[in-house]
């Protein structure tokens, strides 16, 4: 997983509620045995009209976001189904940052797995960057991870919170599953104890 | 010590280590695997060269990918039919043990752990799926996962989490003839909001949930999710001791009465508290329809399509509007006048034995409308084989349903199963989403029972008064 630091980049604004995974990306692309190349289905059916050719309108569509690295979104971002294919379409497209008032739990816990920042700001925060980056062509953020906070082209800093743990990992990158195999002594002094107490808890499966 | 919920003593039971900020390291008792989301993790373990801690814990079925016809018949995806294989090759690799397309246990992985005894009181689950909260019926705590967290799991049998928050949904009262736990959940649901649950585990509480069955407060903890909780749990009682004792996994013998013992501990202490509570009067939940694209877009069978000319939240106005051009729906119209094309009785949420005998029986002797094509999927191959020994399959068919064979089909429409742009389906399944059941699908949640009376009427009933 790559280190998130510090990122300074063009933002693309998604200006729906409870955009949930199945938009971000269809079934479809799910069958891949691969976390790369999803960017093809992401937001694949808001993409296209009806005729299936591509809508001007959608906002990946315009030239203005093609090189975005941060999203901004409204509440209840990536809520539905758990697929990890949301995310990695998401940095497969280029993004490494999500701004947006809340999160869905599942969705917000993948993008750590994928050093992709999700970043909570409250609703009129999140409304201001809306009103910035519709307003100019080349509007961009800097989000400082380190300072935990995001900076608009005004100088206007905005901060948020993160959980110490989760930042930790992002900002050095670390490999999630090492970090708790570091604990596998612990791992076995619990499950020695626990089958004494609840051996049924241990009967194989098969 | 200090009063207790439920949530509090599974978690409780389960941290290997914990931080002085929270971060816990959870040892996770059981874990199901999936054909999709699980491809990439085992990969992940054979980049690392690292192994399964313990793959006794796991079981894995194929379901999302798998056809509902003829399975005698190879795949006709070959990508379909290229992921299915590489679980397969997985799990021979890794030793997991697998029930394969063909086996009649397959089924739909929140069907099977249940029904196999695999899912227990007190555990703590997990699955990359979104509806792994289906298990906490039985009073376990279980969530869904991402692939990296697949992995994870795998190869340390834990999970790093935070503690997440408690919320009380008490339903107490008696629910009206014909409505079911499907009404309840949906009702929920339309009261807290998509995101009303986010960071927050369910206790469902209260004489409503207690007086279900087993199925039915799985078709309840299954919707969890669609109310932005990770994980709904019901504590464990006669009725669910009941219903485990004797299935495949089950203890037996002095273990099972160990068990029993211990789980009889599990449920909520008197005086313990949670962190929200809402409240619900099990006589006001009428017969559920969604009417939008979002599980919370939902009223009652008797209510109309709203009008966001009178939402006063801008947001909430546009995401109605846009909604209601998908659905082509007009506002203000009453839900009956509702007329649909298709009818889906299946998925983790509604496809279960008692599912399909409440189905049958509204279905014996009618028929399905002329202008509706309507299919039931059961949940698993033994839930087809114990319908079909009961003769509901005959029912079914007779009255025009199509009766196929298990898996997830137009619940996600990830195999043939699925609705053609613009039509419009009463679904027994979970989500509403544009283009879940196929691009440009229209889809209505409902019970069982409101999705056959649908397929016989052509349009939406009251199953309250449909005779």
């Amino acid at each position: 997983m790559d280190a998130f630091t510090t990122l300074s980049g063009l933002v693309a604004p998604l200006d729906r509620l409870n955009v949930d995974t199945d938009q971000i990306i269809p079934k479809q692309f799910l069958k891949t045995i691969k976390r790369t190349g999803l960017r093809e289905g992401l937001f694949y059916d808001w993409r296209r009209r009806k005729d299936g050719s591509q809508d001007p309108a959608f906002f990946l569509n315009q030239p203005r976001y093609q090189a975005a690295t941060i999203l901004l979104a409204r509440d209840n971002f990536g809520c539905g189904s758990s697929r990890e294919h949301a995310p990695w379409a998401l940095l497969d497209q280029g993004f490494r940052c999500v701004l947006a008032p809340s999160f869905a739990d599942i969705f917000y816990n993948n993008c750590f797995q994928n050093g992709i920042l999700p970043v909570v700001l409250t609703g009129p925060e999140i409304q201001a960057l809306f009103e910035g980056v519709t307003a100019r062509d080349g509007y961009r953020l800097t989000v400082d991870l380190a300072a935990q906070h995001v900076t608009t082209p005004d100088g206007v800093a905005y901060h948020f919170e993160i959980d110490p743990f989760r930042k930790d990992c992002l900002y050095r990158g670390l490999d999630a599953i090492g970090l708790t195999l570091q604990h596998a002594g612990r791992i076995t002094e619990y499950e020695q104890r626990r089958r004494t107490q609840a051996p049924w808890l241990f009967q194989d499966v098969g | 010590m200090a009063a207790q919920t439920l949530f509090g003593k599974i978690w409780n039971d389960h941290v290997v280590r914990a931080e002085p900020d929270g971060t816990t390291l959870l040892y996770i008792d059981r874990h199901l695997v999936h054909e999709v989301t699980s491809p990439q993790a085992f990969e992940g373990l054979s980049v690392a060269g690292r192994t399964p801690r313990r793959p006794g814990a796991a079981l894995a079925v194929p379901d999302h990918n798998v056809p509902t016809t003829d399975r005698r018949i190879a795949i006709a995806d070959p990508i379909s039919a290229k992921q299915i294989q590489t679980l397969e090759d997985n799990c021979r690799t890794f030793g997991i043990t697998l029930f394969g397309m063909n086996d009649i246990r397959q089924g739909v992985v929140h069907v099977i752990g249940p029904e196999q005894g695999f899912t227990l009181p007190g555990m703590t689950i997990v699955c990359g799926d979104s509806h792994t909260s289906t298990h906490g019926a039985f009073g376990a705590l279980a969530f869904g996962i991402g692939t990296s967290e697949v992995e994870h799991v795998l190869a340390t049998q834990c999970l790093v989490q935070k503690r997440p928050k408690t919320m009380e949904v008490r339903v107490d009262g008696q629910l009206s003839p014909r409505c079911s736990a499907k009404d309840v959940i949906l009702a929920i649901i339309g009261k807290i909001g998509t995101a009303g649950g986010t960071g927050y585990v369910i206790e469902y509480t209260g004489s409503a949930i207690r007086a279900l069955s087993m199925e039915g407060r799985m078709t309840l903890c299954n919707m969890s999710i669609e109310g932005g909780a990770r994980a709904g749990m019901v504590a464990p009682d006669d009725t669910t001791f009941a219903y485990i004792k004797g299935r495949p996994m089950a203890p037996t013998g002095a273990l099972w009465d160990q068990a029993v013992t211990a789980w009889r501990q599990l449920a909520t202490d008197p005086g313990a508290t949670y962190d929200a509570v809402v409240e619900l009067q099990a006589e006001t939940i009428a017969p559920q329809v969604t009417w939008g694209t979002s599980p919370g877009m939902v009223t009652g069978v008797d209510g109309h399509v709203p009008d966001p000319h009178t939402m006063r939240d801008e947001k909430l106005r546009q995401a109605t509007e846009r909604a209601l051009e998908y659905m082509a729906l007009v506002p203000g119209m009453p839900i009956r006048d509702i007329k649909i094309d298709k009818v889906f009785i299946g998925s983790c949420t509604n496809s279960r034995i008692e599912d399909l005998r409440l189905a049958a029986s509204f279905a014996k002797g009618k028929k399905v409308a002329g202008t509706v094509h309507a299919m039931v999927v059961p949940g698993s191959g033994l839930v087809k084989q114990q319908a079909e020994q009961e003769g509901l399959d005959r029912i079914f068919k007779e009255s025009g349903f199509e009766w196929r064979e298990a898996g997830c089909s137009m619940c996600l429409a990830m195999n043939a199963d699925v609705l053609q742009p613009g039509e419009r389906c009463a679904s027994t399944s979970n989500r509403n989403f544009e283009g879940r059941q196929g691009a440009g699908g229209r889809t209505h949640l409902v019970s069982p029972a409101m999705a056959v009376a649908a397929a016989v009427e052509g349009h939406f009933v009251d199953i309250r008064h449909w005779s």
